[in-house]
């Protein structure tokens, strides 16, 4: 059943929220720590017993998976309600640091990719797995 | 004729979280178009859509003089309950049933401590840009530093923090200024930083986190690296939620004081 899959990500949600009110009352901060992250741990945590179990139904799925699909349009209308105005108003600190973050990041994929050893590209993948192709049509 | 839009103001508006549902769903139809056609799938249309987002919170919040964006205009007033903390944390826990464990185990370390790294980097770097910009209260730093991580992260973040809804839509800009440049840059960086093989696109994935960003930036620099790259994006998010608003958010108030 759809419902199902929409109660089972409700109940995964709440307890999350909830244990994140918890953990911020008991560290003192006033606020919900990490529940949206304690509630994905618990729904991939329940995906794993029910397929385990052979319980994963495809109306599990469909009842989560449509909500995972609302996750973009949802964002838009969270964008949608923003104080775009008093941003804007503050200026060019949001360019600065987004063109910061991405550099700092482009340039630390770069560094492990230096410090690690080499590896297979993707055509060498696909050379190989070609060549592997064509030995075995022709064997 | 007046009676005709007084009755379907009152519908729209008796209706309020239907007519955000279609008010939004056209947006997302035609940031898809724009990206398809004026971009040529460059920038991807959920990208567009956010920024479009963004403009008519813009748009409303100079019409109505409020401070809740589209929201404040009556008839639009179920943008704010589609857009609201319930569904938003509804739909982002929804996504955790994408994640394949199996298939991340293989993501292996390195992809573990790119994302780490693509978590504290950002963080760091959109921190010290606030505090460079003025600000000295730890909830606005670790707000505006969340931001950095995702768009996601950002509000999550502030929300729980209780940040004020400026600085959460400056964070929310910062995410989304990143998620288009990573977009955008990535097929011109991508040789320069290797970018040619799995185990790099997991790399690249954790690192720059935002998932419309890596499947966008790596679909446009070789489609074969997209699911690499996405695998570990999906981390991220989830991450940057858990460690954002409770860890850093310590860190950085010791640090302020």
């Amino acid at each position: 059943m759809t419902i199902s899959g929409v109660a089972l990500l409700a109940i995964c949600t709440l307890i999350g929220g909830f244990l994140g009110d918890l953990l911020g009352a008991w560290l003192g901060v006033k606020a919900n720590v990490g529940g949206v992250g304690i509630a994905m741990m618990l729904l991939i945590a329940a995906r794993l017993w029910l397929a385990r179990r052979g319980a994963l139904s495809v109306g599990v799925e469909s009842g989560v998976g449509f909500w995972g699909a609302m996750y973009i349009p949802i964002v838009v209308a969270m964008a949608a309600n923003q104080n775009v105005v008093a941003a804007v108003e503050s200026g060019p600190m949001v360019v600065v640091a987004a063109i910061l973050t991405v550099v700092a990041c482009f340039a630390a994929v770069a560094l492990i990719g230096r410090l690690s050893s080499a590896t297979e590209t993707m055509d060498e993948i696909e050379a190989r797995q070609n060549a592997a192709r064509a030995e075995g049509g022709a064997a | 004729m007046s009676d005709a839009i007084a009755l379907l103001e009152h519908i729209l508006a008796a209706n309020a979280l239907l007519t955000a549902f279609a008010f939004v769903g056209v947006v997302m139809w035609i940031s898809a178009a724009l990206s398809r056609y004026l971009t040529l799938g460059r920038i991807h249309g959920s990208a567009i859509a956010i920024i479009i987002g963004l403009a008519l919170a813009f748009g409303g919040g100079v019409w109505s003089g409020g401070k809740n964006g589209l929201s404040d205009i009556p008839m639009l007033s179920g943008i704010g309950i589609m857009g609201g903390a319930m569904l938003r944390d509804f739909a982002i826990v929804a996504t955790a049933f994408e994640v394949d464990v199996v298939r991340a185990r293989q993501a292996g370390a390195i992809g573990a401590t790119a994302l780490v790294l693509g978590t504290i980097l950002p963080f760091i770097v959109g921190a010290l840009v606030a505090y460079a910009f003025g600000y000295r209260d730890a909830i606005s730093l670790t707000t505006i530093g969340a931001g950095a991580v995702t768009y996601i992260v950002g509000p999550v973040t502030g929300a729980a923090l209780g940040a004020s809804s400026a600085v959460m839509a400056l964070s929310i800009a910062t995410g989304v200024f990143k998620a288009v440049l990573v977009m955008i840059g990535t097929p011109f960086v991508a040789k320069a930083i290797g970018l040619n093989n799995p185990r790099s696109a997991m790399v690249f994935g954790g690192l720059m986190g935002t998932v419309s960003g890596v499947s966008a930036g790596l679909a446009a620099t070789d489609r074969r690296l997209v699911p690499y790259g996405a695998l570990t994006a999906t981390f991220h998010t989830g991450l940057g939620c858990l460690v954002a608003p409770s860890l850093f958010f310590l860190g950085v108030r010791a640090i302020m004081g």
